[in-house]
């Protein structure tokens, strides 16, 4: 039989990124698979030795638009760890519903790519209406869609008030119940599922020794996920990984789902037990030399309303009860710079991102090395695709959530 | 007569093609979210494709690195004209945050004529949609169609 070499990307319909793979095929079967990189790489690592660590976060926020919130959490962490520098419990709890809610931004997002790469577009089109109820709740919290910067070293720069939290968890009420209406169809359709199931198996043994993370993980049966190991409010707030065991595309849609549902729970959790009282306290009003003054009360207000009378052609959610954002920053003093060497893990919404983090005393970082989930998920990717047919290429690529940006750097 | 139509046409319904040159994925996913129910750009028939050949207007997000460039560059001499070239995010307009990486070139217009630059980080879902229609009067004016 005849081999053809067939191009997968750089700019494909399916990716919104540039992943080339070189796709061996005979007749409609893949037989081999080969990933060239490199396109989305901007060696940002390197960086650090132009920007002092406070103005790396907002680099590192830059690594992956999409989960902007848990690399700078990751960040700060490790950095923190390096100065020694307790964060307030409140800005901790902060810190898991962002991150959550990065969380349930991404899976929706994702559910939604999913569905479009095996052709329902109609499909595509709900998760993203659902999603971008989401993206409102961090507009309105952190004045920004996507890369929300709501993290600094030694807590983070926005604070919640109760009407706002109550607001946020009608707004994610609400999705839920959308979510919900959405699981028939993505979990037990005939046609998706005749798509799904069984497409690039992945066995348990397999994702264990090709080092596989996140979703792919658990998804293959490994009960593994970094929120275990307690970081922000996790330690508090306890955590179980869901688990599925076929392996498959279809078992790896499932755990996105139902993590999606369960970081709604998350933020839920967070919001009923965030501590009070403690933002007074521990509150620092300006960090090191060159961080950006908070926005005045009445400056915000007028941003915000201007902004408002903006989109008010739009067809959107209500708007929050208050759009006065808290000023506050919830943070803990930081002095000096850090010296010593610090190592991250976090959970982002494709699997785990570790960080390895060396200062040595100047303002500069001497080092700063990032892992990230997808770099680990692209060696079962390769063994998916051999024996898969053409037309399921682009369902078991999109299975592993690429982020290439994220891989790239 | 028939040129007036097809002038016309293009006018009244711009296909996009998007290129992902090296951005974060967060102006990727909000040029994305244009397409979807809140936002709809379908209603201004604008439709996004996968093929460059189809298309009428490119989008560019990202920085342009030193692999990506001959891509951008490839992709941009396959569109048929008369096209228009939108740079999106600080990093699409000058590089960004990523300015001083060491490979990474610039913004999209070292490579490639720019016609409208859509700033922010990442450039809001309006923003882009303001920023296509802004390059549907750069078109009319390359068309002839100005009154």
């Amino acid at each position: 039989m005849a081999r053809t070499i067939l191009p997968f990307g750089p700019q494909h319909p399916v990716l919104p990124e540039p992943l080339h793979l070189k796709l061996t095929i005979e007749d409609e079967t893949v037989v081999e698979a080969l990933p060239t990189l490199g396109y989305v790489h901007r060696g940002l690592e390197k960086l650090c030795e132009v920007r002092d660590f406070n103005q790396m976060i907002q680099i590192v926020e830059r690594v992956c638009g999409i989960c902007s919130c848990l690399h700078a959490l990751c960040y700060c962490e490790g950095v923190e760890q390096i100065m020694g520098v307790e964060v307030p419990r409140r800005a901790k709890y902060l810190r898991t519903i962002w991150g959550e809610l990065h969380r349930i931004h991404s899976h929706l997002l994702w559910l939604g790519l999913f569905a479009d790469a095996f052709g329902f577009e109609s499909l595509f089109m709900q998760f993203w209406r659902v999603r971008e109820r989401v993206m409102d709740i961090m507009e309105a919290t952190c004045g920004n869609r996507v890369v929300v910067s709501v993290n600094v070293i030694g807590g983070v720069r926005r604070d919640l008030s109760p009407e706002q939290c109550q607001w946020i968890e009608e707004q994610l009420a609400v999705s839920e119940k959308e979510i919900k209406q959405l699981s028939d169809t993505i979990l037990s359709d005939y046609t998706v599922k005749k798509r799904t199931v069984g497409k690039g198996v992945l066995t348990k043994e397999q994702a264990y020794q090709l080092g596989a993370v996140g979703p792919m993980l658990r998804g293959s049966g490994w009960a593994q996920d970094a929120r275990q190991t307690g970081y922000a409010a996790f330690g508090e707030l306890g955590f179980d990984p869901i688990v599925e065991y076929d392996g498959d595309s279809y078992a790896r849609c499932a755990v996105r789902f139902r993590e999606t549902l369960q970081a709604i729970d998350i933020v839920r959790l967070a919001i009923a037990r965030l501590p009070a009282g403690e933002t007074a306290a521990n509150v620092s009003g300006a960090m090191e030399d060159d961080t950006p003054k908070p926005v005045s009360a009445g400056e915000r207000r007028d941003i915000m309303q201007a902004y408002n009378r903006d989109k008010r052609h739009r067809l959107a959610a209500a708007p929050p009860p208050n759009l006065d954002l808290p000023a506050g920053l919830v943070a803990a003093k930081v002095k000096g710079k850090p010296d010593g060497e610090a190592v991250t893990r976090v959970e982002q919404p494709r699997g785990e991102l570790m960080y390895y983090l060396k200062g040595n005393g100047s303002k500069n970082m001497e080092r700063v090395r990032i892992r990230t989930p997808t770099f680990a998920n692209i060696p079962p990717l390769l063994a998916m695709l051999p024996g898969c047919e053409l037309a399921d290429v682009p369902v078991i690529v999109l299975s592993i959530d690429p982020c290439i940006s994220c891989t790239e750097r | 007569m028939l040129g007036n139509m097809i002038n016309k046409g293009r006018i009244k319904s711009p296909w996009v093609v998007h290129f992902d040159c090296g951005s974060c994925n967060g102006c990727d996913i909000e040029v994305l979210a244009c397409l979807t129910p809140i936002y709809d750009i379908e209603r201004f028939g604008i439709i996004n494709v996968g093929n460059p050949k189809h298309a009428d207007v490119l989008l560019v997000t990202g920085t342009v690195n030193q692999r990506n460039k001959h891509v951008l560059k490839n992709i941009y001499d396959q569109m048929p004209g008369p096209k228009a070239v939108i740079a999106i995010g600080a990093c699409g307009c000058t590089g960004g945050v990523f300015r001083e990486a060491y490979n990474v070139v610039g913004g999209v217009d070292k490579v490639i004529p720019v016609d409208v630059y859509v700033p922010g980080c990442p450039a809001r879902p309006e923003a882009i949609i303001d920023g296509v229609v802004a390059a549907l009067e750069k078109v009319k004016t390359l068309l002839g169609m100005t009154a």
